[in-house]
């Protein structure tokens, strides 16, 4: 995927006028948002559970490499490989090698934002695969050929009327009179023409949710059963993870599922939780005959040392975007790359470069709400803060706000001036307005009159009128 | 009788001298004596937020300099006082000197309705309003400060006056310092909405504890036409809002 995320403001006013979009994202952030508080209401230690979520992840990260190489030997002992990859082209690269080895056509995939990151999709295509989503979000976006615009929804923005068009475009087979009014037809009908790719498919990439060190097990959890198929009818089974995925133990992978399955669906539990170890052992019914792990680190390292190492907590629930005002308004596609919302106002900048992405972190009110919420307590707010301060230590930030600041703080750390300044302009506005008591327009304040009008002062300032009292001629 | 220092805020000064006034009343009336040290400017949190650590730093250190010697620091703002709560001892952490005068401030440092309840244990205030209100919880206050009961008990004890809540009183209003004027077009969709909220209870007024939001959101209510009149909830508790005109009102 190619990043516009420099053209966010533009993204957001497209999006922002779009009025079927609009009514999408209230109908799904809301009915996300309240599912969770409900889930988290009826969980007496969900704030405790928070808490152990981010010991556990702040352990692993201080040891990654030891949980990482540990969790390497279990997959080898299973019967499976993991292939190091340090970037993007390097995980394209060993994914193709492998479906060539297998002599691959048609490969399946369950959900992964780790296949988004790395754009596995138009890899495979160019080199004459046939990538086939199978979880119906996927699915569904693949058709529109569109990016997911959520990272557990990935059309989170699409009603389901604009999913009957796609599906009556797509599926040419299907009989026009057939209604595709509800969600179970829509289901129906992806099933039936998934169902037969899942038997073609020489080759099946799920990601993961979890990686355990202690028994070499992937985890993917899923509410479509469509993983399962993935992962289990092809004759090889490609996982796609990153390394921040690994926590030691079971146990601790148990401790994270609970927050997981709250935090994104309000669920308790997703409908199927699947591990796999290795490929199939002589005595399994089913199952690959390959296993493979690319794992990626695709720039996660080099955060370790950083004031963004929290942000490798995370464990792409989506809470800070359903829960986000700026999401909720503009989407995820405004964001412009894989990861939208705050964590991808955290996460996009390390990613694609801070001259790519440095509206994102901007883009934000500090409201709080996302780290409220965040199952890792990761302090986004405070994340993107530090992208602001690296921006302004780069000088990336437009001159005319450089020079508003410098401005602004050369008179602030004069009191006389700055109050003086002050009551000119309490003066000054107050006049404008005259007797409307707000102002429609005013020169160099266009970004706040476009919408709203500008209250005016009362016409003295506070300081004046207290040295006044203070004197015995004021109020 | 606790010697209050007022942190009067940027917007209060220049904006809505009231507000200065309402929590000076209200702090006297606590028992309290009131002083305005001169001098005072910013809290520094536009630069904080903005990236630009060294001046935020000045003007953190400027500010915990002129403070200091108060049993408490006062603030008719919950986002200024989260800036100087919450943020001044992770911007000074790591100067020895700094460090412990800006822990020592920002524990002493609060919002004013949290302060009359939380510290000073005031129950009830003394004034009247006739009318129906609704109030919103601006952003750092409720979620930086934890202020969310306290504005509502001393509404309750206002004569007259009816709490309408709104749908989502903690949805933020799409101020945001100065995220209103770079995304001008996002924060008005926030901030349409959040008048929505407002309209949708039918109070005459609504209040809050912050000038920013309550500017964002007066402008907006201002340029739909709406007649809803929008107050600082200081206003209304120490009884000064009969004498002046709701922010951005025709007079
Ligand atoms: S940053 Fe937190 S809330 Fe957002 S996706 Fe990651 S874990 Fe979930």
């Amino acid at each position: 995927m190619q990043p516009s995320s420099r053209h966010f403001p533009e993204n957001a006013r497209r999006a922002l006028a779009d009025d079927r979009l609009r009514a999408m994202l209230d109908k799904s952030a809301s009915g996300f948002r309240l599912r969770r508080r409900m889930a988290a209401d009826r969980l007496p230690e969900f704030e405790a559970l928070r808490d152990r979520g981010r010991d556990i992840k702040d352990h692993t990260l201080a040891h990654l490499d030891l949980y990482l190489e540990r969790f390497e030997a279990q997959v080898r002992a299973a019967g499976g490989t993991v292939h190091w990859c340090a970037d993007a082209a390097g995980a394209r690269d060993a994914i193709l090698a492998i479906c060539r080895a297998a002599g691959a056509k048609t490969v399946t995939k369950g959900k992964s934002m780790i296949a988004e990151e790395i754009a596995i999709n138009d890899h495979l295509e160019a080199h004459g695969l046939v990538p086939v989503e199978t979880d119906l979000g996927e699915y569904i976006v693949q058709l529109r050929k569109e990016p997911p615009s959520h990272i557990i929804a990935p059309a989170f923005h699409v009603s389901k009327e604009q999913v009957a068009e796609s599906f009556r475009a797509a599926h040419t087979a299907l009989d026009p009179a057939r209604p595709l009014d509800e969600p179970s037809a829509l289901l129906a009908e992806a099933r039936a023409m998934l169902r037969r790719r899942f038997h073609e498919a020489d080759v099946g990439i799920t990601g993961a949710n979890l990686l355990i060190a202690e028994t070499g097990q992937t985890v993917i959890v899923t509410n479509e059963g469509n993983g399962d198929l993935t992962q289990t009818l092809p004759p090889v089974h490609i996982v796609l993870a990153s390394i921040e995925k690994v926590v030691p133990t079971p146990e601790d992978a148990a401790t994270v599922l609970r927050l997981l399955a709250r935090s994104a669906t309000g669920q308790e539990f997703s409908a199927y939780t699947t591990f796999s170890a290795g490929p199939r052992r002589a005595a399994d019914p089913d199952g690959p005959r390959a296993f493979h792990v690319v794992l990626l680190d695709n720039g996660r390292s080099a955060l370790m040392d950083t004031e963004f190492r929290e942000v490798l907590r995370c464990i792409r629930c989506g809470a800070c975007m359903n829960h986000c005002p700026v999401y909720g308004a503009v989407g995820g596609h405004a964001y412009g790359w894989v990861y939208p919302g705050p964590l991808g106002a955290v996460l996009d900048p390390a990613l694609i470069g801070l001259a790519e992405a440095k509206h994102l972190p901007n883009a934000s009110t500090f409201c709080g709400r996302c780290e409220e919420v965040c199952p890792m307590r990761i302090p986004l707010p405070a994340m993107m803060r530090h992208w602001r301060r690296r921006e302004a230590e780069q000088g990336l930030q437009p001159a005319v706000t450089r020079r508003g600041l410098a401005l602004w703080a050369w008179f602030a750390r004069r009191p006389a001036l700055y109050h003086a300044a002050a009551r000119l302009a309490a003066r000054l506005l107050r006049r404008l307005a005259r007797r409307s008591g707000t102002l429609a327009m005013l020169p160099g304040a266009g970004g706040w009159t476009r919408h709203r009008d500008l209250p005016a002062p009362e016409g003295r300032t506070f300081r004046e009128l207290w040295a006044e009292r203070r004197t015995g001629d004021g109020p | 009788m606790p010697a209050v220092g007022l942190f009067v805020t940027c917007l209060v000064d220049l904006f809505r001298p009231t507000v200065g006034f309402a929590a000076v009343r209200l702090l006297e009336d606590a028992g309290c004596t009131v002083a305005v040290p001169d001098g005072q400017t910013c809290c520094g949190q536009p630069a904080h937020n903005a990236g630009e650590r060294g001046t935020a730093r000045d003007l953190a250190r400027r500010t915990i300099a002129l403070f200091e010697g108060f049993d408490a620091v006062v603030v008719p703002s919950g986002s200024c006082a989260g800036m100087i709560r919450v943020h001044y001892p992770e911007l000074l952490a790591d100067d020895p000197e700094w460090a412990p005068r800006a822990r020592r401030l920002a524990a002493r440092t609060h919002e004013l309705v949290s302060y009359l309840t939380d510290v000073l244990g005031v129950a009830a205030v003394t004034a009247r309003h006739d009318g129906a209100v609704t109030y919103h919880d601006s952003c750092s206050g409720l979620r930086e400060l934890g202020i969310r009961e306290q504005p509502r008990r001393l509404l309750a004890s206002v004569a007259g006056l009816e709490l309408r809540e709104m749908a989502d009183t903690g949805a933020c209003c799409g101020f945001g310092g100065t995220f209103c004027v770079k995304y001008p077009d996002i924060s008005d969709r926030m901030v349409a909405d959040k008048a929505a909220a407002i309209a949708a209870t039918g109070a005459d007024t609504v209040l809050a504890g912050d000038l920013g939001c309550l500017l964002n959101i007066a402008g907006k209510l201002s340029r739909d036409g709406s007649p809803i009149a929008v107050r600082h909830v200081a206003e209304v508790l120490s009884g000064l809002a009969g004498g002046t005109p709701p922010i951005g009102a025709r007079t």
